[in-house]
């Protein structure tokens, strides 16, 4: 009988692992999410996840805390996309907070352009796209009943319907259909500035390098006529 | 006999942190530290204008609510898929003539994506944050945050700015370029607070008896799990052991609060499983043991959208399904007898809920008859848009 595969990342250069690592516990956010473990298993009870997926969020804080290299390396390229971020886990009795050390991990594996990252945002691109191009994440004209065949018949009245019905409500910020409200001009503008200005676009363009290409595009224009050109 | 096992890389031994429990005490007010930060010049903190109603937090503090005055900080969830919620509570602030404001110079909190696809960091959602707070107080109005999700990530970026001076010298540049100052609000207001500090004059103006009505709540996550020293706690209210916001308005509404076991349970809504892992949300959501309520209420975005709209596939599975759900503002609307197609936009949610309307009294036929007759005039081009005079006539 062949034995478990003990680390399936074997082939992985250490300096690697240990580089990702350290950048996890150089996040200054880091410090202020761990406090050690009682090993109590409060956060796996409470866990969303944990009842649907092989995941824990106790192995996320004890496998940082014991500073094992290998296993935090491990759960960057498997587990910590299976996290819904619903920060349950903050009943932690040492006030860790396992939710937030997954956020950490995501960003450097982001960061790293890691394919677990990638592979874990296939099909998200569009939303990553809404949300940084127009600050709103979901937008009305994104109720189609492709994309959401498991709503039920509502999905597809909403789509058929949609023009009117978004006419058909008072609030004027609202008559929108493919952004949530009607956000100003001046407002996206300082919104590319600050993805631009904290390297976001940077993170973007390690994990999808069209959908980078693409932002840039429709950002360049208004930063432009603001009198930001990006070059 | 030992086994012997293939050890392929042995990890160095641990740097030997020492781990200390230097988490913040529940007992430091974390205001404490925004106002030494004012009076260092650091930021400038807009007060919670007059007058306001106090309200009890978990561990017994104080936290002002703003009656009026507020700036809407709208939810993309809420606006772009349930849109009713969202005109509930500025329907609910007219009725009760209390002045709001509704900004474009807005962007959302972008914290459903940084939760989802981590393609953000926490400079940017800080400088994100401080946008909203600066265009906000450059209106003179308050924040009024109306996403479950937004309240929490800015009050968890309120601890990592108070905490860490270079973030906060990073974003001071940032917004210097942006011709910003740091704004940091005196208190972080979720619009559920605000229908828990009027519940009474809600109920006041109440047209529809609701004492047959059943309902479930199901608390958010983001409202009292993310910063939980923040959320409101009332010992009238499940004796102080559960956020009090919610299920108070219920209460004062007449309608009973029905418990169930797994009230502490996430939704399933997960931020990036919503949209592209559809599986997790529906199982998580359907799983939960709502015990036929006529209606189940919760206080945040994506609550509504998971338990709405996972209701229609679990009928595969034999599950009870059916439950309609929405948000306090949309009950608390329909209450004082709000249209349920011009204000509260039912047409948007998925689980039947016709029959909790007959139950209110609600004659939903004859409203839908003049929600089409508005819809018939946009298409004839006779209306632009359906208007507050509209809704009011
Ligand atoms: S935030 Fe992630 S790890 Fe924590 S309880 Fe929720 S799903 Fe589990
Ligand atoms: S709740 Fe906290 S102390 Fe307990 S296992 Fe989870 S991380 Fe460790």
């Amino acid at each position: 009988m062949a034995l478990p595969q003990l680390d399936k990342y074997a082939h992985v250069p250490w300096e690697e692992k240990e580089r990702l690592f350290e950048e996890v516990t150089a996040d200054p956010r880091f410090a202020d999410y761990l406090y050690g473990c009682y090993e109590c298993g409060i956060c796996v009870a409470t866990c969303p996840s944990a009842r649907f997926y092989d995941f824990s969020p106790r192995r996320i804080a004890q496998a940082l805390a014991r500073e094992d290299v290998a296993l935090v390396y491990e759960q960057i390229q498997d587990d910590i996309w299976e996290c819904s971020q619903c920060f349950s886990c903050l009943r932690c009795p040492r006030k860790n907070n396992p939710g937030g050390l997954v956020t950490i991990m995501r960003e450097v594996a982001v960061r790293h352009g890691l394919a677990s990252a990638k592979q874990a945002l296939e099909g998200y691109s569009r939303i990553i796209y809404k949300i940084m191009s127009t600050g709103t994440q979901v937008s009305p004209d994104m109720i189609r009943p492709e994309a959401f065949p498991d709503w039920g018949p509502s999905a597809k009245e909403t789509g058929d319907n949609l023009d009117v019905w978004r006419k058909a409500m008072p609030p004027e910020t609202m008559h929108t259909t493919s952004m949530s409200w009607d956000v100003a001009d001046k407002t996206l503008t300082e919104l590319y500035l600050i993805w631009h200005m904290t390297g976001v676009m940077d993170m973007i363009k390690a994990v999808d390098e069209g959908l980078h290409m693409i932002l840039v595009d429709v950002m360049e224009e208004k930063l432009e006529e603001a009198g930001y050109p990006l070059s | 006999m030992p086994i012997s096992l293939p050890v392929v890389q042995s990890a160095p031994a641990p740097k030997g942190r020492a781990f200390a429990r230097s988490a913040p005490d529940p007992a430091e007010d974390i205001r404490e530290k925004v106002f030494e930060l004012e009076a260092k010049g650091e930021w400038i903190v807009p007060r919670v204008p007059e007058p306001w109603v106090p309200v009890t937090t978990k561990y017994g503090r104080t936290k002002k609510i703003p009656l009026q005055h507020t700036w809407h900080h709208k939810s993309c969830g809420q606006c772009g898929h349930i849109p009713g919620y969202s005109t509930s509570i500025f329907w609910l602030h007219r009725k009760l003539g209390l002045d709001y404001n509704d900004p474009r110079d807005q962007t959302s909190c972008t914290a459903w994506n940084y939760y989802a696809s981590a393609t953000s960091n926490s400079a940017a959602q800080a400088a994100v944050a401080v946008r909203n707070f600066a265009a906000a107080h450059e209106t003179g109005y308050f924040p009024q945050i109306h996403c479950g999700t937004s309240y929490g990530h800015y009050k968890e970026v309120r601890e990592e700015l108070v905490r860490h001076p270079e973030l906060r010298a990073q974003v001071r540049d940032i917004m210097g370029k942006l011709g910003k100052p740091l704004v940091m609000p005196e208190e972080i207001v979720h619009y559920s607070e605000w229908v828990y500090a009027v519940r009474d004059r809600i109920a006041a103006r109440q047209v529809h008896d609701f004492t047959g009505v059943t309902v479930t709540v199901h608390p958010a996550c983001h409202y009292y799990k993310l910063v939980q020293e923040d959320a409101i706690y009332d010992p009238d209210v499940y004796g102080g052991q559960r956020t009090a916001v919610v299920s108070a308005v219920a209460q004062a509404l007449g309608a009973k609060v029905a418990d169930y076991s797994t009230w502490f349970d996430c939704c399933g809504f997960g931020f990036r499983h919503i949209l592209v892992q559809r599986d997790f949300t529906r199982s998580f959501a359907v799983q939960r043991k709502i015990e036929t309520p006529d209606v189940t209420l919760t206080h945040d975005t994506g609550c509504v959208t998971t338990l709405d709209k996972s209701q229609f596939a679990a009928q595969a599975h034999d599950k009870k399904v059916g439950i309609p759900v929405m948000s306090e503002a949309q009950f608390a609307a329909l209450a004082m007898g709000a249209h349920p197609y011009r204000v509260c936009q039912l047409h948007w949610h998925s689980a039947e809920y016709r029959p909790l309307l007959e139950k209110m009294g609600i004659d939903w036929r004859e409203a839908w008859r003049e929600f089409e007759d508005d819809c018939e005039r946009i298409k004839k081009g006779e209306k632009h848009f359906l208007t507050w005079e509209d809704v009011d006539a």
